[in-house]
Parts: structure tokens; C-alpha cells; sequence
């Protein structure tokens, strides 16, 4: 059964594909069959990517979103087995109460555990716990010739590694289990430090990273001079005081929802400016030390429903890159020098340092070194001409780009960030395609007309 | 807390459901497809109900109402709450063309759901307490020329719940009629879905609280209220001309 509705978007609202059919799955007993379509097929999950990796221009979407049954779980070993369609906020929903939390989440818990498995997430405890797919078990995945196969790290284990990671190409997750992980009430004792300089950011990464869990930085690169930024550095660790647990957690106020698209002119580099330094003046002390609910630690944007409207119709382009520990200075002093000099302002800049707990993931992105996340409004061949350039800078320095946030990275870097591609290759099943699989492997798909 | 649902599959039932379950309540889940009720079981239970049981009926089978109603109340050990919200939306055109297809949608959504009413009435009317909670249809507030035959079980369903709510007033049981507006679950999937559209986790949760504080009647979301005052203000020589 077809639906009319959802025209899958990405959450960077760059590019517009047009599915030439999106079927939405109700019941694990009613899948639909894949062999049927004559079209390419690609599962949609929440759309929280930013690229085309969830696209699938001229093919079938199939949306997963509601799969959404639990299935186990175990308040014992905090195991936890539910359908691909289950999101990471439901999850907390019923884990946290119980004393169970995400052994690992991405910065929205919008999104499903498909699309946790298919782009292998991460999130701020990557230094100590490795992405999303560590911590899965095992799951179902349906192939489009109609095989039910259970993959885990001893079943069908070599589909197990190309699914985490593998960008929904190897099949249809039906269902996927893993392991929570424990906590002894909803709190986070976190810190917010300041920091003026980018050496600076380093010393606070080298001390935090042994001691906290969880770490990441907000910075703010348009300030110039020697330091290169500025920003807040912060950190956390499950509150461990079970008297907390019965504390119950502030009511939820409403989110606020941006209702329409922002108009082109709200965002360019003097209001970015002016948010960042309000935002960095927001924090009086250099530093701040308190006991939160874990909900503004984790998930700060999701307070604003649908913020990527502030970007306006033409959308923007998010851009992360990580590069390896012993290039990190360099690769982090050419690139904060080449946005200063572009004058391309990024709002929702983060950095981090990513950890060496392996992923079983065959094409995932997380890797030891430095983790750097922008966004820039799309303003057409400019923009695309500057992240060409931060495309060198990366390459130069042994980096790579995460595919979750890519609409424009060339099938000639792809190719150089990921050379296993092809070894992941005989695993996509041969019935599924993405926009951007076609975009980073043919160099199609990419003649999708630019908003300007 | 006990709580039987017929028609447990339906999205809107299952949202319901989901808040009963976080309050540890113990469910008695009714619909013909015992796959599905598996799957919905698994679910509330992992969502904090206290029990899931299930029972496969298709509600057409009147004959069986009895026995269910006497497996409930033995499953459960009693009874306080039962939500109806078992439905098909049809097709209109179909039922236009064919009178077999036009009782059948009158039986699914209206002479099974008085039959399970009359029986579960008498039940808790002896009892002096408890709930009957049905989802009905803003569509049987007025007859419209796209899903006239659905609203006419609906307005059948709302007066039958009206006339039932006066009479158990006085045995203490709370009679609710639910009236979504447009829902975005399987049953409107291959509808275009406009401004109007309501998801259905905050539909259940209406439903929920509806059913909590013993409404009378519950449009949900409450706009719909309004929206068929207006509706059904509008003079019928000019309605008949609307393309509603
Ligand atoms: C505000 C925000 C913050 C974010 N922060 C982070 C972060 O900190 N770290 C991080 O790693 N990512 C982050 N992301 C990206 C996001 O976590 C990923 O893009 C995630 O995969 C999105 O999941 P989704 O359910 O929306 O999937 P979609 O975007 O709909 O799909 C993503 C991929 O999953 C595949 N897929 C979906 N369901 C299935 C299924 N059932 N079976 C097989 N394949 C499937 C799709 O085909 C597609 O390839 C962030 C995104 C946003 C919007
Ligand atoms: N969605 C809306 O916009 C909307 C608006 C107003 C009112 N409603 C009403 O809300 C209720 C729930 O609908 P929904 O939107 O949640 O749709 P849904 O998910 O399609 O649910 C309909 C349910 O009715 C069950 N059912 C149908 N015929 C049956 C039969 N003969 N015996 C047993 N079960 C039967 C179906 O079972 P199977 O799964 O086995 O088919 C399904 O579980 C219905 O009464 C509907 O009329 C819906």
C-alpha cells in the first residue's frame, strides 16, 4: 500500500529528492515485497540525516517509522530488543525509569534504531563506549529476496558488519537488540568550562576524557586572532546518588516548533556571530558546575521542533570530519582559518575527540582523532566551492567526511576516504540504492538543481 | 486497573493502550489477528503493563460476544474500563454499488459494537461502577457524501452511547463517546493528509486522559469541537452543495 504523504525529506533539506514511491510498513507480519518493485528501494527512517544518504530520487522508500513495537526487555542485563522503528526517545521513555539509559546517542534522540545501526551513530561518550553498533547484539534483516536472515557477531556475521555503518544498503532491519546500559538515576553532574584558545580545548580534551564519560565541545570560530576559538567545553558523568532516583524530573515544558521557513537573510555571518557571542557570554564564570536532568545534557536542540527551518528552502549543508590525533592541530588550524577567511559562519559548530573502542562496523565513520561538525547555509556554487577546499584540507591531513551529513562530498574523495568500499559493496543488497550511493560510487545524482 | 480493548491493533487503541501500560495496568486485548496481537501484547508489556492477554475475535461474529465477554471478566479478574475502537473506513463508492458491502461496513462499525455495549452494560451496570469508552467519529456528526455509510454507524454508535449514558448514570458508569478528527494511522494512509491531520500518539493520549477524568464526550484533538459546530451549523441547502 502506497501512501501519498510523507515525501522523504532530509533534515539538511538539501537536496530535494522525489521518491517515485513511498510504502510505509505497519506490521512485521505484513513486510512488503521487496522483489516486486521495479525501482530501487531504500528504508526511511526519521529523516534526522542531513545528506541524500536517506534519499532515494526516482526509487521506492520504504518508511520503517512505524515499526515501532518493543519487543524484550531484560530490567536484569538491560538487554533490550525492539522493532527498527523504535526511537531512541521511546527508548528513554521506558529504559530511564527503570534505571537503564542508551549505551550511546547521537545529539537528537529523534531517531530511529535503523538509522542508529545504518550510519553506526555516536555521541559523546565516544572515547569511552564506541558508536551505536558496539553495543547491538544482534538484529533481523530482511533481503529483497525475501531471506529473514539473523545477523550477529557469530551469525551471518560478515552482513552484520556491512549493516552497522552500511547506510540502509544491505537490507531491511526488521528488528535489532542491544545492551542498555546502567545508571542509577536520570542526572548528570556535569561542568561547563571556557576556553579561549584551540591549545586550550586540547589540554581540557587530554584531562577529561580519562575522568568523564561524556565530553564535547561547543566553539565558536569567527572570533580570529591566535587562539583560532573560543568555546564551551563540557562534561559529564552519571550521577551516581540513588536518592536522586526518586527525584522526579522538572515537567517537560512544550517544545517550541519553528512553524515556518525562515527567510534567507535571517542567518548569515554577522547574526552567527552575534548568537555565538551571546552564547558564549551566557556563561558568565569560566566555570560552572552543576547536577541536570539529562535531557538538556544530551539534547539540547531538541527543545525547537523542526530548527533546520531557520536555514530557510534552500536549506544547508552540515560537514563533519575527523582526522587522526597526530594530524589534528594542523588539519584544525587549516580549516578554522579557511572558514575565518570565507567568512562562512556556522552556528552549530561542534568538536570533539573521538576514541579507539572499534566499531564492528565495516564502512562506519568514528575513528581515533579529532571530530570537527559545521553547518553552512547553502548558498549555491560558493558554498559548494568552499567545502571543496575543506575537502583538501581534510584529505591532505588522513581525514575523513561522515556520510550521515554529506549531499555533495565527490565520488573521487569517497572513494579515498572509505577504500573498503568495495569490499562493502558485495554486501548492499542488490535491490537497494540510495541517492547518495549513486552520487559517491557513479558521480550520478548529483545534477539536482541548487535553490539560490 | 483492568482493561479490556477491542479492536487492541487499531494505532489509535495502541497509543491508548501505551498510557495505560505506564500506569502498570492489567489489558485484555481483543482483535482477529492473533500475529498482531502478539506483537501489541510484547509491546505493552515491555511498556510497563502488569499483563497482556489476548483473545482472537472477529468482531462480526456476534454469536462469540458472550463467551468473550465472560473470558474478560475471567482473565482479568473483574472488570473497569473497556474501550471499543475497533473500525473500517470502507469504501464509499463500493458500498454505493452494492448493498452486501454497505451492511457489512453497518456491521463492523456499528451492530457489533452495540452488541458488545449491551453486553458489557448489563455487566457493569450490576457491578455500580466502571467505564465504556468507544471510539466513535466526528463522521457521524453529519452525513457527507464521501463516507456517508461510516458516519451513519458512527452516529448510530454516538446515539446508542448517548441514550446508554443516561441510563448507567444512575448505576455509576461512565459512559464516554470518543470523536477523533483525522488521524494519520493505516486506516487514513491513503488519504492526503492536510492541516487538519492529527498524529496518533497525541490522539491517544486525549483518548487516555478522556477516559481518565470520565468525559462525556471527547473530540480529540478539541479543536474538532469547534471545527463541527461549524460544520454542522451550515444550512443543509447549502451543504448538500459542498464537495465534502
Ligand atoms: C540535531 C541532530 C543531531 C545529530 N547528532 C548526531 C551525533 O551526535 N552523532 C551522530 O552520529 N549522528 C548525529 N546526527 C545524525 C543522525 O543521528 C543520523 O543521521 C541517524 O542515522 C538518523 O536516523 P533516522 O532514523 O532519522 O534515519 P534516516 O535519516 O531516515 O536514515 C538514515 C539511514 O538509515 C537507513 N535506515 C533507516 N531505517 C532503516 C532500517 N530499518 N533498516 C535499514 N536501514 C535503515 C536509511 O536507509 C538511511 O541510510 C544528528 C542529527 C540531527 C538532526
Ligand atoms: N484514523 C482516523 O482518522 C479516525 C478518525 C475518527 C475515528 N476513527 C476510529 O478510530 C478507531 C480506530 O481506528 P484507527 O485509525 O486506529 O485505524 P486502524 O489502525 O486501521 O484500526 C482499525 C482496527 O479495527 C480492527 N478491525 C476491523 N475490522 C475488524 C473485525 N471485523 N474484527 C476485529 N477487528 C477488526 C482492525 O483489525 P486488523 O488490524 O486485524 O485489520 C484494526 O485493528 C476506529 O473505530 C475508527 O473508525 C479513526
Amino acid at each position: 500500500m502506497a501512501t501519498v504523504n510523507k515525501h522523504p525529506q532530509s533534515w539538511g533539506r538539501y537536496p530535494i529528492a522525489k521518491s517515485s514511491q513511498v510504502v510505509p510498513v505497519y506490521w512485521r507480519d505484513e513486510l512488503p515485497n521487496l522483489a516486486a518493485f521495479e525501482q530501487s528501494i531504500l528504508p526511511y527512517g526519521y529523516g534526522r540525516s542531513y545528506g541524500d544518504s536517506c534519499l532515494n530520487d526516482g526509487g521506492v522508500s520504504v518508511d520503517v517509522s512505524h515499526l515501532r513495537n518493543f519487543i524484550a526487555f531484560d530490567d536484569e542485563t538491560g538487554v533490550i530488543r525492539c522493532e527498527a522503528g523504535v526511537s531512541l526517545a521511546d527508548i528513554l521513555e521506558v529504559a530511564v525509569p527503570r534505571g537503564w539509559f542508551l549505551p550511546t546517542s547521537p545529539g537528537t534522540k529523534f531517531v530511529s534504531v535503523g538509522g542508529a545501526i545504518a550510519n553506526d551513530v555516536h555521541g559523546k561518550n565516544h572515547h569511552s563506549a564506541g558508536t551505536f553498533g558496539c553495543h547491538v547484539t544482534q538484529f533481523e534483516l530482511l533481503r529483497s529476496n525475501g531471506e529473514h536472515l539473523i545477523c550477529s557477531p557469530e551469525q551471518n556475521s560478515e552482513l552484520f558488519r556491512a549493516t552497522i555503518g552500511g547506510l540502509g544498503l544491505t537490507g531491511m532491519v526488521i528488528w535489532a537488540e542491544f545492551r542498555l546500559k546502567k545508571i542509577v538515576n536520570p542526572y548528570i553532574d556535569m561542568e561547563s568550562i571556557r576556553f579561549d584558545s584551540l591549545d586550550e580545548f586540547f589540554e581540557l580534551s587530554a584531562e577529561s576524557d580519562q575522568k568523564f564519560d561524556y565530553s564535547v565541545s561547543w566553539v565558536d570560530l569567527l572570533i580570529g586572532g591566535p587562539g583560532l576559538c573560543r568555546g564551551k567545553f563540557s562534561r559529564g558523568n552519571h550521577n551516581q546518588d540513588p536518592a536522586l532516583a526518586q527525584k522526579p524530573l522538572k515537567a517537560k515544558k512544550l517544545p517550541l516548533t519553528v512553524p515556518i521557513d525562515f527567510p534567507s537573510f535571517v542567518l548569515n555571518s554577522y547574526t552567527v556571530k552575534a548568537f555565538n557571542e551571546a552564547y558564549y557570554r551566557v556563561q558568565i564564570d569560566k566555570y560552572v558546575k552543576k547536577t541536570e536532568s539529562y535531557e538538556p545534557f544530551f539534547y539540547p536542540l531538541d527543545a525547537i521542533h523542526n530548527w533546520n527551518r531557520i536555514y530557510g528552502k534552500r536549506g544547508f549543508f552540515q560537514y563533519q570530519f575527523v582526522v587522526p590525533f597526530e594530524h589534528g592541530r594542523e588539519a584544525l588550524n587549516k580549516s578554522i582559518t579557511h572558514i575565518q577567511k570565507a567568512g562562512e559562519g556556522s552556528f552549530l559548530t561542534v568538536l570533539k575527540q573521538f576514541g579507539d573502542v572499534k566499531s564492528p562496523g565495516m564502512l562506519s565513520f568514528p575513528r581515533p582523532g579529532i571530530t570537527l561538525a559545521l553547518d553552512f547555509s547553502n548558498h549555491g556554487e560558493r558554498t559548494q566551492k568552499f567545502l571543496r577546499e575543506l575537502d583538501q584540507i581534510v584529505e591532505d591531513n588522513g581525514g575523513v567526511i561522515y556520510p550521515a551529513k554529506d549531499a555533495r562530498m565527490s565520488a573521487e574523495s569517497f572513494k579515498k576516504f572509505y577504500p573498503q568500499w568495495q569490499e562493502f559493496e558485495q554486501y548492499i543488497d542488490p535491490k537497494f540504492s540510495s541517492s547518495f550511493w549513486r552520487r559517491v560510487t557513479q558521480g550520478t545524482d548529483s545534477n539536482i538543481p541548487l535553490y539560490i | 486497573m483492568k482493561v479490556a480493548i477491542i479492536g487492541a491493533s487499531s494505532a489509535l487503541a495502541h497509543e491508548t493502550a501505551k498510557f495505560f501500560a505506564r500506569d502498570g495496568a492489567d489489558l485484555f486485548l481483543v482483535g482477529r489477528s492473533a500475529d498482531k496481537l502478539a506483537v501489541v501484547a510484547d509491546d505493552l508489556k515491555v511498556r510497563g503493563a502488569h499483563s497482556a492477554e489476548t483473545f482472537v475475535l472477529d468482531v462480526n461474529e456476534l454469536d462469540r460476544h458472550e463467551e468473550l465477554l465472560q473470558q474478560t471478566v475471567a482473565t482479568l479478574g473483574g472488570l473497569d474500563i473497556i474501550l471499543v475502537a475497533h473500525g473500517t473506513l470502507g469504501d464509499q463508492r463500493k458500498s454505493e454499488l452494492s448493498v452486501a458491502e454497505t451492511l457489512q461496513e453497518l456491521n463492523t462499525n456499528a451492530i457489533s459494537v452495540i452488541s458488545l455495549l449491551t453486553l458489557s452494560a448489563n455487566y457493569l451496570e450490576q457491578q455500580k461502577r466502571g467505564c465504556i469508552a468507544v471510539i466513535s467519529s466526528v463522521a457521524g456528526d453529519r452525513g457527507r457524501p464521501s463516507n456517508y455509510v461510516y458516519g451513519t454507524a458512527k452516529a448510530a454508535v454516538t446515539t446508542f452511547l448517548q441514550g446508554l449514558r443516561g441510563r448507567l448514570a444512575k448505576s455509576g458508569v461512565v459512559v464516554v463517546t470518543i470523536k477523533p478528527g483525522s488521524v494519520a494511522t493505516p486506516m487514513t494512509a491513503h488519504m492526503k493528509q492536510g492541516l487538519l491531520f492529527a498524529q496518533p500518539k497525541a490522539v491517544g493520549e486525549g483518548i487516555y486522559e478522556a477516559i481518565k477524568k470520565g468525559k462525556d464526550v471527547a473530540y480529540v484533538p478539541g479543536y474538532w469541537r469547534v471545527v463541527m459546530l461549524i460544520i454542522k451549523s451550515i444550512p443543509e441547502g447549502l451543504f448538500k452543495r459542498l464537495p465534502l
